[in-house]
């Protein structure tokens, strides 16, 4: 990496479920720009960890810097820092009331108080760019899963996120449709936006990430770029996991 | 090799359409179920006829009552007192006022989603009902006082219905919410009130109203008593539609709380333009269900000394003139209560239709 800002510091992080510790001291550094794959078995708290980067998880103890801003329990800081940060979600949570192109508007008009024009014409360049224009003006449930994955985020796309979260981004899709989501992660990942994404997709981690951080029962077990992650696995429990993810 | 020819698409069976066959299938189809159909076939020949001579071809729609000489319905009753079923004691002269209410009511109710404007809409939903009080009370604009004691019949019954479901619908979302809220002390303030009035009749509640209100005043402050019974009727509606919006908060799914807190939104933010809009309209069949049981539960005002149309027509009944004209009064005031009823809950279908997006 040339640009060696920081955009996220998850300094032991620990969070418990009542008595059930869900993460036990998560540490991950992350550059400005950079792309991480967070893989690992189910269970392994790694869509936790990215929800606690935009607090829909609360973490009991540790700390979590975003672009300079130290994630507390305070209304203006959690809203300062989900307005920089956008999620797309596995089951694409978009807004069944509204179209398509209000689910876009939504966030930059009323959070970010731009202009209705300006937010229109922003919107439709991310349709565009999810390649899905055409569609503005159809309601979610008239789409398919790739469609509805793919307005989610260009919905991201519009509050013009520093950080993307993607939470198994491809899981609820049929199979046929996996690919269209991917290709249009690919796409943003070139264009130098700061990604992390829990995902099983393993061609797309060898294809895009910078780094590829293995979980398991709560612990970040082994990180490493994606040629020495798969060729050359340190631990037992990645060399296993991998086993049973590629043997198929 | 094997080649794919594509099949024409062969007419449906020709056996399977018509009347008789229809006739057929749903009515004769075996023995248990003819006899079922003749069954019904005869009961609604025992009913029918009786009552549709009785109430049109037998009845009796002009004249004096001393010239009646069919023996079904004498009509004549419910024109003579049609006035006070409709107005009560309203001044005949004034009949106008709200009649005018009437007219921009239905106009709103039709007109309303023709409004372009979202102020114009909050403006006209916020300075409709002063319009309405000052027509029916005047004091205003040179227009004579109506005094609440002088108000009557179905323009009561509409109004006390009308105010409950208006103003119980914000206090129930907010209970609703506020039932769901992390803050204990609301929460529990919140569920006390729902569960107590729940537990309660409405009947209670109306005399709690018109007895225990005026004790938490000073002296000398003259509470009205139609006043009292729409706080009474209002605040017990709002428990009833708190339940139900909570049922349809209880619905959406998590994800959407999730992805309008991930978006940046605030709570109210979230609740109103996210949350709600879909929660209210999977509970539209029940809040109108609802709203039909309160335009019936109304009539119990006349408990406290209110004349709504079934009181009006008790009272009708008490005049030596026209005794005996019961069975007149009250299917008149039966068919206007289903009138009123049926209406709402078509109106909430074609609400239903408009913000189905599940195409």
């Amino acid at each position: 990496m040339s640009d060696q800002e920081v955009m996220i510091t998850m300094k032991d992080v620990n969070k418990w479920y009542g008595d059930f510790h869900v993460l036990k001291d998560v540490n991950l550094n992350i550059k400005k720009g950079e792309k991480v794959v967070i893989c690992g078995p189910s269970g392994s708290g790694k869509s936790t960890t990215i929800r606690c980067l935009n607090h829909l998880e609360k973490f009991q103890k540790g700390s979590i810097n975003i672009n300079g801003t130290e994630l507390i329990e305070d209304v203006k800081v959690v809203r300062h820092i989900r307005s920089q940060v956008g999620m797309v979600f596995q089951h694409f949570n978009l807004f069944p009331h509204l179209s398509v192109l209000e689910n876009l508007l939504i966030a930059p008009t009323w959070v970010h108080k731009k202009p209705r024009k300006e937010a229109i014409e922003t919107a439709m360049y991310y349709l565009e760019r999810v390649k899905i224009a055409e569609q503005a003006h159809k309601y979610p449930n008239q789409l398919s899963g790739g469609q509805q994955q793919r307005v989610a985020i260009a919905r991201c796309l519009c509050i013009n996120p520093e950080i993307m979260l993607f939470d198994e981004p491809t899981s609820a899709l049929d199979p046929e449709m996996v690919s269209e989501v991917l290709d249009v992660m690919v796409e943003l990942a070139d264009e130098g936006i700061t990604m992390i994404c829990v995902t099983h997709e393993m061609g797309f981690a060898k294809k895009v990430a910078d780094r590829v951080v293995f979980m398991d029962a709560g612990q970040v077990i082994e990180e490493n770029e994606p040629n020495e992650f798969f060729d050359n696995p340190q631990s037992d429990r990645l060399k296993l996991f991998l086993e049973q993810i590629l043997s198929h | 090799m094997a080649t794919y020819t594509m099949k024409e698409a062969k007419p449906a069976p020709t056996a399977n359409k018509g009347v008789v066959f229809w006739l057929r299938e749903n009515l004769f189809p075996d023995v248990k179920n003819t006899l079922l159909t003749l069954a019904g076939l005869y009961i609604l020949y025992a009913i029918i006829p009786p009552l549709l001579d009785w109430m049109i071809f037998n009845a009796t729609w002009t004249g004096t009552k001393e010239e009646v000489v069919n023996s079904g319905a004498r009509w004549i009753f419910i024109v003579e007192k049609f006035d006070q079923f409709m107005y009560g004691f309203y001044p005949e002269a004034l009949h106008w006022r709200p009649n005018l209410v009437g007219i921009l009511s239905i106009a709103l109710i039709f007109g309303f989603k023709y409004i372009s404007s979202v102020k114009l809409k909050i403006a006209t939903i916020i300075l409709f009902p002063i319009i309405c009080f000052v027509l029916i009370s005047g004091g205003w604009f040179g227009l004579e006082v109506v005094e609440t004691e002088k108000w009557g019949g179905l323009m009561l019954t509409i109004l006390v219905a009308a105010v409950g479901i208006v103003a119980s619908f914000p206090i129930g979302v907010v209970l609703a919410l506020g039932r769901q809220s992390n803050m204990p002390i609301l929460r529990t303030l919140c569920i006390g009130f729902i569960e107590f009035v729940r537990g309660v009749p409405l009947i209670t509640i109306l005399f709690m109203a018109s007895v225990l209100l005026p004790l938490f005043f000073h002296d000398g402050i003259e509470f009205n008593k139609l006043l009292r019974a729409l706080i009474g009727i209002t605040l017990f509606q709002a428990a009833y539609i708190a339940e139900v919006i909570r049922g349809g908060l209880q619905a959406i799914p998590k994800g959407q709380y999730e992805a309008s807190e991930a978006l940046g939104l605030t709570y109210w933010q979230g609740m109103i333009l996210i949350i709600l809009p879909q929660a209210l309209k999977i509970s539209i069949p029940n809040l109108v269900g609802s709203f039909i049981s309160l335009f019936k539960d109304t009539t119990l005002v006349l408990i406290i000394g209110l004349f709504d149309i079934l009181a009006m027509v008790t009272l009708t009944n008490s005049d030596t003139n026209w005794l005996g004209y019961e069975v007149e009064g009250y299917v008149f005031v039966t068919l206007i209560y289903w009138v009123c009823c049926f209406s709402m809950s078509q109106y909430s279908k074609s609400i239903e239709r408009k913000f189905n997006t599940e195409h």
